[in-house]
């Protein structure tokens, strides 16, 4: 019976301490940099799209919420026809984040995503596509990669050795 | 007044044939309900407004939620609706209807000839009723006492041989 | 005339006076389970949130008014109808100042109990209409909670009678002149206490609705008004047990400088608030405890209590 009391008596003291309600749409809560909220399509620092369009994302998401078409442009450079996330079905895990190899697909602290029609909830790749670098800064794909594109032949990437004839090879 | 007691006595008659006609147990107890409530109504009328609210209080509200919480825990559904219904059928009701049907005569025939004495009553509170208990009637208070403390023991002691049971069950396992 | 007109608005009074507060309780308990639980509750719509109410209001009433197929229709629909019809009744004796009362009879504290005894059918029927495993084990904590609690409530209550010597609210207002019930009747104001908030089915004691075992228990299949009826019900039933606790042991309308009514108000106030404080504070029980608890220490106090108040009166007369 006194042990009730005693805890009515301390419930009622917190009406003198502090509340920890953060009002929100006035006052926004901390959110740290590695927060995975929306998902973001980075660019490269020359501006053109990072996505390869590899589909690597796209296998790695345990719900299946991304799709994309892979084309190619007349530079010969890999890029995402379309590519669309379905935001209704996005759990935030991240690991489509984790699943690039090109650091394209990227997830952002931001959760504001609410909208009236579910239809919404569907992102393009335009809503995707941001003009920046994201989270990585320079580093562009096509640099390292020893892959030929209109401009760069084999080899002539940084951190790249000329290709190497392998019928010059003789011991 | 007059018109409250015809009116109190109409709603208790139509409530009680609605108990025994109805076929799911727990409309027939809400009838019975209404029936209890509306001969609390006549004794409120009549000039006791004590045994009025005891009616409610004991029988309405609390042996009659024993029963609903019996039903309840029986739980009756759509066959046992069908069973009643079998065991029920229109010839039953031919005795019963004939014999109550007299009786009801023989109510309005002496309701007609008392030239309606009940009309003009003291009221009897709380404190009068207390004291015909305690005083004339003690013998029936202790009496009724006396059964309810054998029911509460037995009560007690059937709740208690089921723990003795359980007890030498796992004993003698 | 004039006394007929003046008893009508004494009834209209009371009637929107009980239904305001009740509404009114929406928002402070919300207010003040925030309060003690270092949040802020609704402050939203209007100053302070208050106009929550009638966002409340607006919905319950717009809401769809769901029967489920499998219930029993009928006594689905009774069953929130009664709980509102049993509590707003019990206002009726409760003697809100000096000749304030609806309905002033020498049975005042009797027709209170019948009036609550006939409370509990709203839940029980409800739990038991609404067709559903959970609703139905609501419905049945439900009448096994009321029908122990009701007994040792009534029992409580037999020693302010004693004292009183009369069963009118009026009177039993008027013999605490010299001192409140509560001090020589302090035993059976804790008991009445405890079965109130057992009849009120609030929390601690709110085991017939329990969320987290029972879904919400007998009013799971409810929704829109009829859900509402459950809900206003709760809140008036509330009022209703704090009016009785001030008026049978803490002096009613008594008290000095301020008008009576006044002095009610701000009685019955303190015990809405000490019922949401108890409900900020304590855990459930579990139901045997509950029940156990009833029978085994709450019984044998009121039955003590009712044997020392007549002695001691016997006595001293």
């Amino acid at each position: 019976m006194i042990s009730l009391l005693k805890s009515m008596w301390y419930v009622f003291l917190h009406m003198f301490s502090k509340r920890v309600t953060v009002q929100y749409p006035e006052q926004k809560n901390y959110l740290p940099p590695r927060w995975r909220g929306r998902i973001v399509l980075t660019r490269d620092p020359d501006g053109e799209d990072r996505c390869v369009a590899c589909y690597l994302c796209a296998v790695a998401c345990p719900v299946d919420c991304i799709a994309l078409d892979a084309t190619e442009d007349d530079n010969g450079r890999r890029y995402p026809d379309f590519f669309r996330i379905n935001f209704s079905r996005c759990i935030y895990c991240g690991y489509c984040e984790e699943a690039c190899p090109t650091y394209a697909i990227q997830l952002i602290p931001d959760f504001e995503m609410a909208e009236y029609d579910r239809q919404n909830m569907v992102y393009e790749k335009e809503h995707l596509l941001i003009s920046g670098e994201g989270k990585y800064h320079g580093y562009n794909f096509y640099k390292y990669a020893g892959l030929a594109i209109k401009g760069k032949g084999k080899g002539e990437g940084e951190n790249e050795a000329p290709p190497i004839d392998p019928k010059s090879l003789m011991p | 007044m007059t018109l409250v007691f015809y009116v109190a006595s109409a709603i208790a008659l139509l409530s009680t044939i609605m108990v025994v006609t109805r076929y799911n147990a727990v409309h027939a107890l809400l009838y019975l309900v209404v029936s209890l409530i509306s001969i609390a109504l006549i004794f409120f009328v009549l000039g006791a407004p004590f045994i009025a609210l005891l009616e409610v209080i004991i029988y309405a509200g609390a042996i009659m939620v024993l029963f609903l919480f019996v039903i309840m825990m029986l739980n009756l559904g759509e066959i046992a609706v069908q069973k009643e219904k079998e065991w029920l059928p229109k010839q039953m009701w031919i005795g019963p209807g004939i014999l109550s049907g007299i009786l009801f005569v023989l109510i309005v025939y002496t309701l007609l000839q008392g030239e309606q004495q009940w009309a003009i009553v003291e009221m009897i509170g709380p404190a009068e009723v207390g004291a015909e208990l305690f005083g004339p009637y003690i013998i029936g208070i202790q009496l009724a006492g006396l059964m309810l403390l054998a029911g509460l023991i037995v009560a007690t002691l059937l709740s208690k041989r089921v723990k003795f049971k359980e007890k030498t069950e796992k004993e003698n396992k | 005339m004039n006394e007929t007109f003046q008893h009508i608005l004494i009834v209209f009074g009371i009637l929107f006076g009980v239904l305001t507060l009740a509404a009114a309780l929406i928002w402070i308990e919300r207010r003040l389970l925030g309060l003690w639980q270092d949040r802020y509750g609704p402050n939203r719509v209007g100053p302070l949130g208050i106009f929550i109410v009638v966002a409340d209001m607006i919905k319950i009433f717009f809401k769809e008014d769901w029967i489920p197929p499998f219930a029993d229709k009928k006594v689905f629909v009774i069953a929130p109808t009664v709980i509102m019809f049993a509590v707003m009744m019990s206002w009726a004796v409760v003697p809100v100042a000096p000749g304030v009362v609806v309905f002033d009879v020498n049975i005042g504290i009797l027709f209170f109990l019948a009036m609550s005894s006939l409370g509990v059918y709203s839940t029980v029927l409800a739990g038991w209409a609404s067709n559903n495993k959970y609703s139905l084990l609501g419905g049945m904590r439900m009448s096994a909670q009321m029908f122990s609690y009701e007994v040792f409530m009534g029992l409580s209550l037999m020693g302010v009678v004693i004292m009183a010597g009369s069963f009118n609210l009026t009177e039993i207002v008027n013999a605490q002149k010299n001192m409140w019930f509560v001090v020589p009747q302090f035993l059976g104001f804790i008991i009445f206490f405890i079965a109130g908030l057992a009849e009120s089915h609030r929390l601690p004691f709110d085991m017939p609705e329990a969320e987290s075992e029972l879904i919400a228990g007998f009013h799971s299949e409810y929704s829109g008004m009829k859900f509402g009826m459950f809900f206003v019900g709760e809140y008036v039933g509330v009022t209703m047990i704090s009016a009785f606790i001030v008026t049978l042991f803490f002096g009613g309308w008594l008290g000095p400088v301020l008008p009576p009514f006044v002095w009610f108000f701000i009685k019955v106030m303190f015990f809405i608030c000490l019922f949401i404080l108890l409900r900020a504070a304590m855990p459930r029980p579990r139901y045997d405890q509950l029940l156990s608890y009833g029978w085994k220490i709450l019984l044998p106090l009121a039955l003590l209590n009712v044997l020392v108040t007549g002695g001691l009166v016997l006595a001293f007369e």
